[in-house]
């Protein structure tokens, strides 16, 4: 058998049982060996109780997305090992405690190994967390990993304020690993080398809290909602650090007015939500749009509607972001395509926010804000482009206009504080210098001037936001172009990849700006396509909507999927070889359940 | 009303460029338009959480809140407790005329139980909110009440209500004359009466809760007032300057500690 250069290893029990932390100690190792991970944690919405699996991938390669069935199961209790026993792949092998786990009397494709735990550890003092700390440290003895580095890793957990703890765990490894050493056997060879670099690990929503901070960001304000709340939970022991307030706020239509007054007196102001909480924010997002203040939303979404599956991803709420809050106004909608882009993503938007004094929405979902992904440093630059718009120092008294009528529709903002500035900022429709025009008398033609001036700076953001508004990878003249938007990039283009070895030569054009919609640059590439596809994580096919209302270019085929649960690229590789036959279904529904057998229908 | 805020701010001798008065909606709401200070009108129900926003972003800024009865304690009830919660330094003014006004005419949460309006033709069948009574024990720091009939001792209890450090509720007795001819100006004259500070003490929380309760008389004055450090004493991201003067952008060594903590 060759050598396998990566595995994908499932760690599966109940909330509260350690599969977290030893999710955390095994990305860390692997960042620390050089290794590339990625982390996906698919789990039910409660607290403690409920199925949880976190899906890992590792391989000596950076790896982006989470792959599909399993090598190695860690079942850390007896419904786990029962339950996804069948998807193990060649070779696989699973390992639990054999003092609480039995192994199934059926026949298992994976070899099992029951490890004793009790007998291992019976010499040291009992703790819940023993059985997770044991299964791993035998799965990294199984993968090859050093041992100092495992170590390392472990410590780093803990911190140094728990140093008994960590001490404790790290004796409990070691009865796992020579356990592993003296009794188990490989499944096959497996060359788990890393390069030897030091990486590092981040989740999306890290990487978007970290965007703020370097961004300039000095307000946040939120209210918990999964799975946006991550970011509060990074930004409130930091925020202070960095000269910044994290405010939990008593409700999302408080956090994002809160957003707004803050952005209106000076600072970079973000809130971050779902969609339920987006909802609620819509009315001030207009707000910030009338009055000409700057805010950045995070909507991460997850699959709704209502509270929907609250800890589950789609791409369901482009149409939410695209339509938010009563009438028209400038605004932006970019869609971060992972971690390391979030991170630009969120500087981006405060950038396009200031410098054209409006709302702009940051997408995101489950799958992007909860992966954790190995990543190289470097692709985090401390030095971002930082453009606070156009600001009046000191103005004459009784001259200043805060709208005045400009030809980008930016008028020059002064802050409260300023000499001469003095102004209303007016949520009714008003003329150039705040005064309102709704209530006392009506004026059509200052209405329309109004209107005209906001939308004007559309034409700027269309300008700044072209260059990065899509991705395209792969041949022009490809078999099959794959259309995509925002977390989904790395499936996708995992799934091209596999899609030309196999023999179909395949594009993909990935969408990060939404709103100015890059028709212009993106509807040539369509039109030369020979064969057209939208993949999506949503029912009604939104982004293929939006392709067809902005371009007129219709996409024939679309592969989609709603189950709550991301892509994966075997099945999808599979729902695109479909459409690539000569009579192929307009819509491939993907199912998680199905495992790889996608249902199809017309 | 107007004049009484005007004076009051012309007796504190605030720089008008550092005063920012914020509204909701509704008729009250277009009182920033009067002055000419930093003004921004708002969304109903939402002037005081744009308010803590811009106070958070720059403490160094006089904030005052101007509302209606129907936006802050009516679609703006929750955010009025909390903001009292947190203590901001900050002045809401509440203009009660007990009906919303700008819709024509309907019931509002200070209208009185069997109060007939539009929208209550047989009688209000809900219970009055008593603002008063729900800022002393909701958190508060200074609660007072006034009368636009009587604008030079509103002026007065504005001026103490701006000059306090913490979250001061201002309720004004406002009657619209013309969607609610029940709470007129004759209505209220035989209610009011001013509260005796020598026979009053503000810092008894029970006294002052008596006062808010009174149902023989209306008391106009300052019912409640003590000292509790305010939000930006106590947040540790406001110990510095002002948010709005904070370093953009990181230094090495921050950022050196950033990634370290990734990896």
């Amino acid at each position: 058998m060759d050598a396998r250069r990566e595995a994908v290893i499932w760690i599966g029990g109940e909330a509260g049982e350690g599969i977290a932390s030893a999710g955390d100690i095994f990305m860390k190792t692997a960042a620390r060996c050089g290794l590339g991970a990625f982390a996906h944690n698919s789990y039910q919405s409660v607290i403690r109780g409920g199925e949880v699996v976190l899906q890992i991938r590792v391989g000596a390669h950076p790896v982006l997305s989470q792959g599909g069935k399993w090598d190695f199961l860690l079942a850390l209790n007896q419904n786990v090992l029962n339950h996804y026993l069948p998807a193990a792949r060649p070779s696989a092998a699973a390992l639990f405690n054999a003092d609480s786990v039995k192994p199934p009397e059926t026949s298992a494709a994976a070899s099992l190994h029951g490890i004793p735990v009790g007998e291992l550890t019976r010499d040291l003092s009992n703790s819940p967390v023993m059985q997770n700390t044991i299964l791993l440290a035998a799965l990294m003895r199984l993968l090859g990993i050093p041992w100092d580095i495992f170590v390392g890793s472990i410590r780093n957990q803990f911190g140094k304020r728990k140093p008994q703890l960590a001490d404790l765990n790290v004796a409990v490894a070691r009865r796992g690993w020579d356990h592993a050493e003296k009794k188990l056997s490989l499944p096959g060879p497996i060359a788990l080398e890393g390069d030897g670099k030091r990486r590092m690990v981040i989740t999306g929503n890290q990487a978007i809290g970290l965007g703020a901070v370097a961004g300039g960001c000095k307000f946040y304000s939120a209210y918990p909602m999964t799975p946006a709340s991550s970011i509060m939970h990074w930004l409130a022991p930091r925020a202070a650090r960095y000269g910044m307030l994290m405010k939990q706020a008593e409700d999302e239509l408080a956090a994002i007015n809160m957003a707004v007054g803050a952005g209106y007196a000076g600072v970079r102001a973000m809130v971050g939500t779902s969609g339920g909480g987006f909802a609620l924010m819509t009315e001030a997002i207009g707000l910030a749009g009338m009055i000409e203040a700057p805010v950045v939303a995070v909507l991460s979404q997850r699959a709704g509607p209502s509270t929907g599956l609250a800890t589950k991803t789609e791409q369901g709420d482009l149409f939410q972001a695209l339509g938010a809050s009563q009438g028209e106004y400038p605004k932006a909608v970019l869609a971060a395509l992972d971690p390391v882009d979030a991170y630009y993503a969120v500087i981006e938007a405060h950038n396009l926010a200031e410098k054209y004094q409006m709302p702009v929405i940051v997408m995101s979902d489950l799958y992007l804000s909860e992966r954790n992904v190995v990543v190289d440093p470097e692709n985090f630059n401390a030095r971002v482009p930082i453009e606070r718009g156009e600001t009046v120092r000191e103005a004459a008294e009784g001259e200043y206009l805060r709208y005045r009528d400009t030809v980008s529709g930016v008028s020059p903002r002064a802050l409260p504080g300023t000499p001469g500035g003095m102004h209303i900022a007016a949520s009714d429709e008003h003329n150039e210098m705040g005064v309102l025009i709704s209530d006392w008398y009506t004026n059509p033609t200052m209405r329309t001037r109004m209107v005209e001036k906001r939308m004007r700076k559309m034409n700027g953001v269309r300008r700044d936001t072209a260059e990065g508004a899509f991705l395209c990878e792969g041949p022009e003249d490809a078999d099959l172009t794959i259309v995509g938007w925002g977390s989904t990039y790395h499936v996708l283009e995992e799934a091209r990849r596999a899609l030309t070895d196999s023999g179909h030569s395949a594009q993909l054009i990935q969408f990060r700006t939404l709103w100015p919609f890059p028709a212009a640059g993106a509807l040539p590439i369509l039109q030369a396509a020979k064969r057209c596809v939208c993949v999506e994580n949503n029912q009604s096919g939104q982004l293929a909507r939006l392709v067809r209302q902005e371009t007129g270019f219709s996409i024939p085929f679309a592969v989609r999927k709603y189950d709550g649960e991301p892509f994966s690229a075997g099945p999808l590789v599979q729902a695109l070889e479909i459409c690539l036959r000569p009579k192929a279904p307009a819509v491939q529904t993907l199912i998680s359940a199905e495992l790889d057998l996608p249902v199809t229908y017309e | 009303m107007l004049n009484a805020l005007q004076n009051a701010f012309a007796a504190l001798d605030l720089d008008r460029r550092n005063l920012v008065v914020v509204s909701g909606i509704g008729c009250s709401s277009d009182l920033p338009h009067f002055l000419n200070v930093y003004g921004i009108h708002t969304l109903h129900g939402r002037a005081l959480p744009v308010a803590q926003g811009i106070k958070m972003a720059n403490k160094e800024l006089t904030v005052v809140v101007t509302g209606g009865d129907g936006d802050g304690y009516g679609i703006g009830a929750g955010h009025f407790l909390h903001a009292m919660r947190r203590n901001l330094d900050l002045t809401y003014i509440v203009m009660d005329n007990r009906i919303y006004g700008l819709t024509t005419g309907q019931a509002s949460p200070t209208s009185y139980k069997g109060h007939k309006t539009k929208s209550t033709p047989a009688g209000n069948p809900e219970c009055a909110l008593n603002p008063l009574a729900l800022a002393v024990a909701g958190g508060a720091t200074f609660v007072g009440r006034g009368f636009s009939g009587e604008p030079i001792h509103l002026a007065e209890t504005m001026k103490r209500a701006i000059a306090h450090k913490g979250f001061s509720l201002v309720d004004v007795l406002s009657p619209c004359v013309t969607w609610n001819k029940s709470f007129s100006y004759d209505y209220y004259r035989p209610l009011i009466v001013k509260l005796d500070q020598d026979r009053h003490d503000p810092s008894d929380r029970d006294a002052a809760l008596r006062q808010a309760l009174r149902e023989d008389k209306l008391p106009i004055g300052v019912l409640y007032e003590i000292d509790e450090p305010t939000f930006a004493e106590e947040e540790p991201s406001l110990q510095g300057g002002p948010l709005v003067r904070s370093r953009i952008g990181l230094t090495d060594e921050e950022w050196a500690a950033l990634m370290d903590e990734f990896s």
